[in-house]
């Protein structure tokens, strides 16, 4: 199992073909009190990088992006009443959506944890 | 960023955890540690502190300054008392709004206004161009303003200032804090019983630690200023009023008095009082998402059932307190009914909305005092 990061702040859990996301915990932190999430319908396929999701805190709405070129799985229904969760535990059970990936190679574009930690040193 | 102002208590606030942005010109303090939902929650069960410096306290007086600000406003001033608080408007000759305002007659021809800060340099000049030679215009920019609202600001500011024991809603007076001549004044912008001080600058800080030292008070900033205004049904200039939108539209009408809807006298006077009697094509009104939880951004286009564009959302967002969706909007007159059925396009999918009462939490203001 490997995790992995992207520059819009998700982490990426792989297994196998398929990949958990969620935002991480400097993303909830930046996103304030998370108060509606939308989340993907099962069977929609998405292209890395477009909207799937997005979040809502009490101060904005924000986008959350495929990380890969992929059909969703599922989506975690538990945020729909509890959307507080993705602060509370953003990279457990505050998990969005799963992807079926296409093509593993996107993989590489994606950062590891190291690099996603000098990431945001250099952010703030 | 360079260009921001800062407030005096910068320094104060970055110690207090702030996160600041830009607004209105200023560097100004978004939210504290605590949270947008935190502030907000805490502002209604016990007491917030906001830093509103950045609004435009200004001083105009002279002879005939009475009459000639009813020049510039709707509201009825020649029958208010010393030290009373009303809410009005700039108007423009086309009905619309250069801003909205508070004014407290302090004398006779002596009125003490508080304008939003994005529009306070546009204001003087407005002000300077209809006002007659003979009053004055002071820009009051060597004071701060401080803002204490809750249901606890009375009984905890009046450890500090007894004045505030007795003072009411939309009232203001003269006091001392600490030797220290301040204008306290009842009224805020939260729909909570609260008060605005009017300080210079040079004692602020000093406030500030006075503030902070009280019990269950805590810093708030604009995020949950907004989300309490837009729970109690409160308008945002440049978002909920502008230039394009007459005070009948914005349903405003209650702040107009009697006198004024019959005598008119006033910029715009010929729109608005036929807008009175004719009625408008667009009003503004609450809107609630049916499923309870997808919250309605500003700009997000309402429909009516058969698809035509009907109306904007203007202000909204999540309300802590209401626990759901909050927000207002314009909508086609023949569709402000109550409970009427629109659609909103979110996100270019529809999603099912109703208008609804803008006053999603009751006012609590203390009009008198019980005992």
């Amino acid at each position: 199992m490997t995790v992995k990061y992207t520059r819009e702040h998700e982490w990426i859990r792989i297994e196998g073909d398929t990949a958990t996301v969620g935002v991480t915990f400097y993303a909830q932190e930046q996103l304030g009190d998370v108060v509606f999430v939308e989340l993907p319908d099962a069977d929609t396929s998405a292209d890395q990088g477009t909207e799937v999701a997005v979040v809502e805190s009490v101060k904005a709405a924000s986008d959350i992006y495929a990380p890969v070129t992929g059909t969703i799985v599922e989506s975690n229904a538990e945020l729909s009443n509890r959307p507080e969760l993705v602060n509370e535990d953003p990279e457990n059970d505050g998990w969005f959506f799963k992807i079926k990936i296409t093509d593993t190679s996107e993989l590489e574009d994606l950062l590891d944890e190291a690099d996603y930690q000098a990431f945001i040193q250099e952010e703030l | 960023m360079t260009d921001l102002h800062s407030l005096v208590l910068e320094s104060f606030h970055a110690e207090q955890g702030a996160r600041f942005g830009p607004f209105a010109g200023y560097r100004m303090p978004i939210q504290y540690p605590l949270g947008v939902k935190g502030e907000h929650i805490h502002t209604r069960d016990a007491v917030g502190l906001f830093d509103v410096s950045h609004m435009g306290q200004l001083l105009i007086e002279g002879a005939g300054a009475t009459k000639a600000l009813e020049r510039l406003v709707p509201a009825s001033l020649q029958d208010m008392t010393r030290g009373q608080i009303r809410y009005s408007q700039l108007t423009l000759d086309n009905g619309g709004i250069l801003d909205d305002l508070m004014l407290t007659r302090w004398d006779h021809e002596s009125w003490r206004l508080v304008v939003n800060g994005a529009c306070k340099f546009e204001d003087i000049r407005h002000l300077k161009t209809y006002l007659p030679a003979e009053v004055t215009i002071r820009y009051l920019d060597n004071y701060s303003l401080i803002a204490v609202q809750g249901p606890k600001a009375r009984r905890i500011l009046s450890e500090l200032i007894p004045d505030a024991r007795t003072l009411v809603f939309m009232r203001s007076l003269q006091t001392t804090w600490n030797d220290c001549d301040i204008v306290l004044s009842c009224c805020g912008y939260t729909g909570e019983d609260g008060y605005e001080i009017s300080i210079a600058k040079q004692f602020v800080h000093e406030l500030a630690d006075a503030l902070t030292d009280l019990a269950e008070t805590t810093w708030v900033g604009l995020g949950a200023r907004n989300s309490l205004r837009l729970e109690t049904g409160l308008c945002l200039y440049g978002n909920d009023l502008t230039t394009d939108t007459t005070p009948i539209e914005a349903d405003l009408l209650w702040s107009i008095q009697k006198r004024r809807r019959i005598d008119g006298g006033f910029l715009g006077a010929k729109i608005i009082l036929k807008q009175i009697t004719d009625g408008v094509s667009r009003k503004r009104v609450g809107i609630k998402p049916k499923d309870g939880k997808t919250p309605l951004r500003e700009h997000t286009v309402l429909k009516n059932i058969a698809g035509d564009l009907v109306g904007e959302i203007t202000s909204g967002g999540f309300g802590p307190t209401r626990r759901g969706p909050v927000a207002m909007g314009y909508v086609s007159q023949y569709l402000s009914a109550l409970g009427t059925e629109l659609v909103a396009e979110v996100r270019g999918k529809p999603l099912s909305c109703t208008v609804c009462d803008p006053i999603f939490i009751q006012q609590r203001y203390v009009r008198n005092l019980s005992c």
